[in-house]
């Protein structure tokens, strides 16, 4: 009889309505909060580095004595850091001419190409309200079609690259497609048959890689062949820089995306879909088909991203670790790029830029790039929290003016009640 | 123990849930609140219990003022609550599920699960319940289900229980077994509150029935009350509503269902074999207490069921197997029930909600394109046309009234090509202008010669509009009368009773 609440256990009522209402809240939110996200998160970097920092370290043992230094060494390391990692992705002044000067925006550029497409397709299975976790599968198997495809045929300038690319695509797209359809059939969710498939595709390219069909001639190592120069991607400032023509195709997804998702009869369904499935059955919508439409594209567009890579910085041969992280990064960039085509296009840039500086941050700085992990999920943790990042900032809660509805069954306002404590 | 609640007042933003609320029960009493969903019954018991706070006014157990801060307040009152929705963890067997929150504990933590086990076979034989406390709640039937709920209030010395519709989920003879536990508990001198909406209970257990209706208590009855009675006190006859109407000119039937019967997914039969025509140019009014199959049978006809059996026509057009947009393309036009949940997408716009069912093709997509210039010509003609008040097109479906939220449900679908209009509930929740402007509309679609299906469990509203009415009662039409028929008639069939001398056409199952 002591206990108060606990008595009862949570209402197991809707789990799909109340994933989909933390997915609405965490990919509808402001820009602000995504700008201040980042803010906050720089800052909580900020804090590190300077704890890390063994001159800061040094100067705190006297820190009673002489206050200023240590204030001076923490201003150092954290100024220091963050003007490196400003040039290692933005502008370096520091460099002779203007090409070699702004060379480390277009390393950014690069880096950002495959976050982007990848980070597209995951942000718009958010719109549909799915969680495509997927991403690395998809990039395996979309690079070893792509792949397979650049090394194998021999096809004209032009005609090539487009085939793999295609193949790519396809190959993305059955493999979130997939998912898809085991939802739509089954019921499947999609969450778990995504990452499950992220093995399938993990180990599925390490054996091919292993076999003739995707291994290099000759090797023991499990690398693919090169691809061949008629289908790589080309360089589009010149080779003294990386960035290649897959930018312009990441440009392109995201127009498209863009089209799709608020010019299309397609994406209104999806978008209804993605808000009231309820409403959009009622409405003739078949919910089950854009579950799996939209897996398909969201895979396609994931895919993108693995064909960046082995027609981009990997075209001498891939391994099976080509993903890099990039598909979970997505989630990353979709979140902080609020599932909307342009949004993810800026969030890219901001990541292939922390990618891109981390490396120079390291380099001259000599701070770990893990600082750098560190500052990218504190922004997912701020965006996912963003009553927190409300009460920092003393920003109003949109939700506040809102009434309550008052609900015909007894259980959601238990529900709320309950978690309200 | 005697449980007063004294002005109670909840408000929820514009919203008032319950009004001033005053309820007595005495020690040992069946104490009834009847009323229809959303009359505010829930919201009273959940402020009761300590889920919500009264905004104002006072409960009162044994002429002591409680405060409860959360439903463990509560409890240690004395108050217990079983709830429509079971709160039991269905991997746990009966005897964790009864001691969880107040464990009893042995040395070094163990739970002591025999102190457990023998509280509930103590309890399970003084009232009979016949309930092993090994066993599974997964495993168990529903209503064996609820006895662990009732278990688990009387363990923790519940003096007043509350039931909040308890008989929704039982079968037929599982809600006579309740009726019997409940006048065993009443025996025993527990008090009992006794949240429903159906008729039948009511004067089977109650001691007292206190009716309530829009967040107001709109009367006290007595057991001995007819059906009728009851029934006018629930729907109400407050506000009469007239709506200018010219008599029908019905032409040749055009929908046509017979034996239609649609199974739901816990395997109740909830539309059992029912047959009914309407004619073009008629309005057809679907009567009956709320939760009497009149949904489902909505959902059958759009295609939204899918253990349906039986035989839909339109104009000689079968209807059953079709998929909800072969439906809608059919020229079948739909108000849901539930706006909110089914009719809208809160967060669109208001013109991106008006071509919602109509995402398909011409006029509104051309080649995969949405035509966002004809949209928004065709959002402000027909936001014009239906009154939708707004800060323009561009608004929020979500932020509108309701009385607007439904104009824009009636907007897209009367804007279509139709050959039949189905509403369900068209003017629940909204304001008695746009009621006004719902009904003018509705017998403006049946002038144009369009036949028309309207449920309502609104008694006025079926009296205003219907040129035939047709009474379900459990999933049955218990018959299908004139439009001019008496109210105490009505009421009488709602409860499932055809009085004797009223002629009927169609059959009772």
């Amino acid at each position: 009889m002591s206990d108060t609440t606990l008595t009862k256990p949570a209402p197991v009522a809707e789990p799909p309505s109340r994933w989909r209402r933390t997915l609405t809240e965490i990919t509808g939110g402001s820009v602000m909060i995504s700008i201040l996200a980042v803010v906050l998160a720089m800052i909580a970097g900020g804090i590190l580095i300077a704890l890390t920092d063994e001159n800061v370290q040094a100067a705190a043992g006297y820190f009673f004595a002489r206050p200023a230094d240590t204030l001076a060494e923490i201003w150092k390391a954290v100024s220091g850091a963050y003007v490196a990692l400003f040039q290692g992705s933005v502008f370096n002044p520091n460099r002779p001419e203007f090409a070699a000067q702004i060379k480390p925006f277009t390393e950014t550029l690069a880096f950002a190409t495959p976050l982007i497409a990848a980070g597209l397709g995951v942000g718009l299975a958010f719109r549909v309200g799915m969680f495509n976790i997927g991403g690395r599968g998809q990039m395996l198997i979309a690079a070893a079609c792509a792949g397979w495809v650049g090394f194998t045929l021999d096809l004209p300038w032009g005609l090539h690259m487009v085939l793999a690319v295609l193949a790519g695509l396809i190959g993305g797209g059955i493999w979130g497609g997939l998912a898809g359809l085991l939802k739509a059939r089954t019921g499947a969710h999609e969450v778990i048959v995504t990452i499950m498939l992220n093995y399938v595709a993990f180990y599925l390219v390490s054996y091919l890689l292993r076999t003739p069909l995707l291994q290099a001639p000759g090797s023991n190592n499990p690398k693919s062949p090169p691809i061949m120069d008629t289908a790589v991607f080309p360089d589009l400032l010149g080779p003294q820089f990386n960035l290649n023509f897959g930018f312009i195709l990441v440009i392109a997804a995201t127009v498209f995306v863009w089209w799709l998702l608020s010019r299309s009869s397609l994406g209104f369904k999806f978008r209804a879909v993605g808000l009231n499935p309820n409403a959009a059955r009622v409405a003739g919508i078949d919910v089950k088909n854009m579950y799996v439409y939209a897996m398909l594209i969201s895979g396609a567009l994931v895919g993108l991203a693995g064909v960046s890579q082995v027609l981009g910085p990997l075209s001498s041969g891939f391994s099976s670790g080509l993903d890099a992280g990039i598909g979970f990064d997505a989630i990353t960039v979709a979140l902080l790029g609020r599932s909307k085509p342009w949004g993810i296009f800026v969030a890219g840039i901001l990541f292939g830029a922390f990618k891109a500086g981390g490396f120079a941050m390291q380099a001259s700085q000599g701070i770990p790039i893990d600082i750098v992990l560190v500052v990218q999920s504190l922004i997912v943790l701020f965006i996912a929290a963003p009553p927190l990042i409300r009460t920092v900032f003393r920003l109003p809660d949109p939700s506040k003016p809102t009434k309550p509805k008052a609900r015909k069954t007894p259980a959601a306002p238990t529900q709320k009640a309950v978690i309200a404590k | 123990m005697k449980l007063e609640l004294r002005g109670i007042t909840k408000r929820f933003g514009a919203l008032t849930a319950n009004d001033h609320i005053d309820l007595t029960v005495e020690p040992g009493e069946i104490h009834c609140l009847l009323g229809e969903n959303g009359a505010g019954k829930s919201t009273l018991m959940n402020v009761l219990y300590g889920l919500y706070q009264a905004d104002e006014g006072e409960i009162v157990l044994d002429d002591v003022v409680q405060h409860f801060a959360g439903p463990g307040d509560a409890m240690n009152a004395g108050i217990g609550m079983v709830h429509q929705h079971f709160m039991l963890i269905p991997v746990f067997t009966v005897a964790e599920n009864v001691m969880l929150g107040h464990e009893q504990t042995k040395f070094g933590g163990r739970l002591d699960l025999n102190a457990a086990r023998a509280k509930v076979r103590e309890i399970s034989d003084r009232f009979g319940f016949d309930v092993d406390p090994d066993a599974l709640v997964d495993d168990l039937p529903v209503g064996v289900q609820q006895r662990v709920e009732i278990i688990k209030a009387l363990s923790r010395d519940a003096k007043v229980l509350v039931f909040d519709e308890p008989t929704a989920v039982l079968t037929p003879q599982e809600t006579d077994e309740l009726m019997a536990i409940m006048r065993l508990l009443k025996e025993r001198g527990t008090s009992i509150v006794f949240i429903t909406h159906k008729l039948r209970e009511v004067r089977e257990v109650a001691d007292r029935i206190t009716v309530i209706r829009l967040g107001k208590v709109v009367g006290e009855a007595s057991p001995t009350a007819t059906n009728a009675e009851l029934a006018s006190l629930m729907v109400g006859r407050a506000v009469e509503l007239t709506v200018q109407k010219a008599p029908a000119q019905p032409g040749k039937p055009a929908l046509q269902v017979s034996n239609l019967s649609v199974i739901d997914p816990r395997g109740q039969v909830v539309v059992n074999d029912v047959s009914f025509e309407v004619r073009a140019g008629e309005i057809l009014a679907i009567a009956g207490v709320q939760g009497n199959g009149q949904t489902e049978l909505t959902e059958a006809l759009m295609g939204l069921q899918s253990r349906v059996s039986g035989t839909v026509s339109l104009d000689g057009r079968s209807l059953v197997g079709m998929s909800v947009r072969k439906v809608l393309d059919a020229g079948v036009g739909f108000v849901p029930e539930d706006r909110k949940e089914d009719g809208l997408v809160g967060e669109f716009t208001i013109a991106e909600n008006l071509m919602l069912d109509r995402s398909e093709g011409k006029p509104f997509v051309k080649g995969g394109n949405l035509q966002l210039s004809f949209l928004n010509g065709f959002a402000e003609d027909r936001s014009k046309e239906f009154d939708v008040r707004s800060q323009g097109i561009q608004t929020a479906v979500g932020r509108l009234s309701g009385g607007n939220q439904q104009k824009v449900v009636l907007a897209r679908e009367l804007s279509r090509e139709l050959r039949l209009f189905v509403a369900a509930q068209p003017t629940r929740g909204i304001d008695v202008g746009s009621i006004e402007f719902v009904h003018k509309r509705i017998v403006a679609t049946r002038d144009e010669g369009i036949p028309v299906v309207v449920v309502s469990t609104e008694l006025d509203e079926v009296v205003a509009l219907a040129d035939r009415i047709a009474v379900m009662y459990r999933g049955s039409i218990v018959g299908i009368v004139p439009g001019t028929t008496s109210r105490d008639v009505l009421g009488l069939m709602m409860a499932g009773e055809v009085p004797a001398g009223i002629d009927v056409e169609g059959t009772a199952a």
